[in-house]
């Protein structure tokens, strides 16, 4: 691997395993993300997705092979897992903000307790990021009194006040109502017009089509094939790969 | 007005089938209903007092000297005090241990419920089986077997158990050092009661602080760094120290010094404490697991650390679930206290409801009073446990 493919690959993942007790779920698990690049992970549930990604914040931690997350190698150096969860934000399924903190509460607690931002300053930022997710009349609620997808925004916008460079999405829709998954993709579609680098696990492949640099389908703990959107959509060459495009499309 | 102006059609029903009047109805019936019957209760209670008995009811009689003695006292008490005096005896012993016994059954319980949630599997069954035994036995029958296998079996004073300190374990009770003050104690005590001001300022002066800039600092931890500093250069300020260590020391067949506790008390509170401290686990384990995973992870992922985590994210939500429960387990411990006239102690039920009862034969006078000072005991502490559960509710919707 030469020295600049190295500058490039923000996200270097070499040959990771991981096992639950016996289950196996990552196989020897290879994926290189450029920076600004949009990946977005595909695949039957249990495939080992959301495991993938949330091996690269050290949410879960992998057995074997290697990953090292923009020149930081991830390893049981507790500084490097600190360094690399600073650099990446990470938006989940359930939303999970903290029912306690109001919005803006839930943007600012980590610019001012991990960056040791000034209050004033980490509030000027969240409003920025709430008017630029499209809700900046709801900061002094609490979750509770939102809709989903406005909490999804939100929760969007507390990972980004962090300023990462990579952004980690584990299935951002799939816990809400139709109505409200636009209103999300949209802000996740000008995330990756603003040359954010992304690594998306979603079941929208309207999302994966118009958006992703490259597309990822997994399997049984194995990234099975790797491509761009047209190839994906039109030219799938695995019999699995077809087989599961069949069965969603 | 303008609803009715949109519907002219919805007239008023008769009054026997409007809701609203029915409701109206039928609370003045039950709130009659009630007070009729125990307005029935107490005429007919005073009436058979006075007229049977020949006792109308009357708290004079606690003017009237008690004439027995009490085993303990915080307060200076004698056989020809009061059987108003004796109650305050009484009442303080109950005060005394039931804040004792809340503050040390916290700390166990917290301590208790956290090593229940260890993945170190010996801690994790420690905990798991000292909560499953001590929640299962009646807590008359533990008192009475803590007291008597093992606070009443202690030696004779010649063979005393002799701890570093000393602490003196006898038959004789527990004798541990004390402090005596010396001339400069009643200064001192106004330098601590400055430096309690001064800690409340520096609280405040924190608090505005936390909040202008977002990062609140523990404040409970500043409120006793800056009042244990004041006392440390306080003491030392003092041309004296304000208080001597006094030792107890082994004098004929008892010993001399120091302070004193009875095995009654000992085997009481730490009966109490034990005993609530198995519930006061449970109710810390179940409030932390009661946070969803998804919290923890979020709060990781932002980057904080285990420790913000806990602090910022775990704790504030875990406290909402362990409040109310928290709150009864208190209002337990207060009132099992009176579980002491079985052991021996002198508490408020011991005192009122077993000396003076059998000594006036005024059981409605000694009854009221014994059972108002329990629910006043029991409704302060629910108010302000309420009061501080408000505050930390959380807002939905």
């Amino acid at each position: 691997m030469s020295g600049q493919a190295q500058q490039d690959d923000i996200i270097i993942l070499q040959n990771v395993n991981k096992w639950f007790g016996e289950f196996h779920v990552l196989r020897d698990i290879n994926l290189n993300v450029k920076r600004q690049e949009v990946v977005v992970i595909i695949g039957p549930s249990g495939s080992g997705k959301s495991t993938l990604i949330r091996c690269i914040n050290r949410l879960e931690e992998h057995q074997s092979g290697e990953i090292i997350v923009d020149g930081i190698p991830l390893t049981h150096d507790v500084r490097n897992i600190e360094k690399i969860r600073s650099e990446t934000g990470m938006v989940f399924q359930q939303f999970n903000l903290f029912p306690h903190l109001t919005v803006m509460e839930n943007i600012t607690l980590a610019p001012i307790h991990v960056r040791k931002m000034k209050k004033d300053e980490a509030e000027k930022i969240a409003m920025e990021l709430l008017e630029r997710v499209g809700i900046p009349e709801q900061a002094q609620k609490y979750p509770g009194q939102l809709s989903g997808g406005q909490q999804q925004r939100v929760a969007i916008a507390r990972a980004l006040a962090m300023r990462p460079k990579i952004m980690l999405f584990d299935e951002p829709t799939s816990a809400l109502d139709p109505e409200m998954i636009k209103e999300v993709l949209d802000v996740m579609q000008e995330l990756a017009e603003s040359g954010m680098t992304m690594l998306v696990v979603t079941h929208e492949m309207g999302f994966a089509k118009e958006v992703a640099d490259r597309i990822v389908f997994m399997d049984s703990g194995e990234i099975v094939e790797v491509g761009t959107p047209e190839h994906f959509f039109t030219n799938p060459q695995h019999e699995r790969t077809k087989l599961f495009l069949s069965q969603i499309l | 007005m303008q609803q009715r102006a949109i519907h002219p059609s919805q007239e008023r029903p008769p009054f026997w089938r409007d809701e609203r009047v029915l409701s109206v109805i039928s609370q003045i019936v039950v709130v009659g209903i009630v007070v009729g019957l125990l307005a029935f209760f107490y005429t007919n209670m005073v009436s058979s007092l006075r007229e049977q008995l020949g006792v109308p009811i009357d708290y004079g009689f606690l003017k009237q000297t008690a004439g027995f003695d009490i085993g303990e006292s915080l307060i200076s008490y004698s056989r020809s005090d009061t059987y108003a005096r004796a109650f305050l005896v009484g009442l303080l012993n109950t005060l005394q241990v039931a804040v004792l016994g809340i503050v040390f059954a916290t700390i166990l319980g917290i301590i208790i419920g956290v090593m229940r949630l260890s993945t170190n599997f010996l801690v994790n069954r420690i905990a798991t089986a000292y909560i499953e035994f001590l929640r299962n036995v009646p807590l008359l029958v533990l008192l009475i077997f803590w007291a008597q296998a093992v606070f009443f079996k202690l030696p004779r004073i010649k063979e005393a158990i002799i701890l570093p300190g000393p602490i003196y374990l006898s038959n004789r009770g527990i004798a541990i050092p004390w402090g005596i003050p010396t001339e400069t104690w009643p200064t001192y005590t106004r330098i601590l009661l400055g430096g309690l001001v001064l800690a409340i300022i520096v609280t405040i002066v924190l608090r505005e602080r936390g909040k202008r800039t977002g990062r609140m600092p523990i404040l409970s931890l500043w409120f006793l760094v800056t009042l244990i500093a004041v006392g440390i250069i306080g003491w030392f300020v003092l041309p004296q120290p304000p208080l001597v260590l006094d030792r107890p020391e082994l004098v004929g067949f008892n010993t001399k010094g120091g302070r004193t506790l009875s095995q009654q008390f000992m085997a009481l509170l730490s009966g109490l404490v034990i005993y609530t401290a198995a519930f006061i686990a449970e109710v810390v384990r179940a409030g932390i697991q009661s946070v969803s995973k998804g919290q923890r992870e979020a709060a990781t992922a932002l980057g904080l650390t285990p420790f913000q985590v806990l602090r910022l994210v775990i704790f504030p939500q875990a406290l909402r679930v362990i409040i109310p429960p928290l709150t009864s387990q208190y209002l337990n411990l207060t009132k099992n206290s009176s579980l002491a006239i079985a052991i021996g102690y002198p508490d408020l039920f011991a005192v009122a409801g077993n000396t003076i009862l059998n000594q006036t034969g005024r059981a409605v006078e000694v009854f009221s009073l014994v059972m108002g000072i329990y629910l006043f005991f029991s409704l302060t502490t629910s108010l302000f446990m309420n009061i501080y559960n408000r505050r930390i509710r959380l807002v939905e919707r």
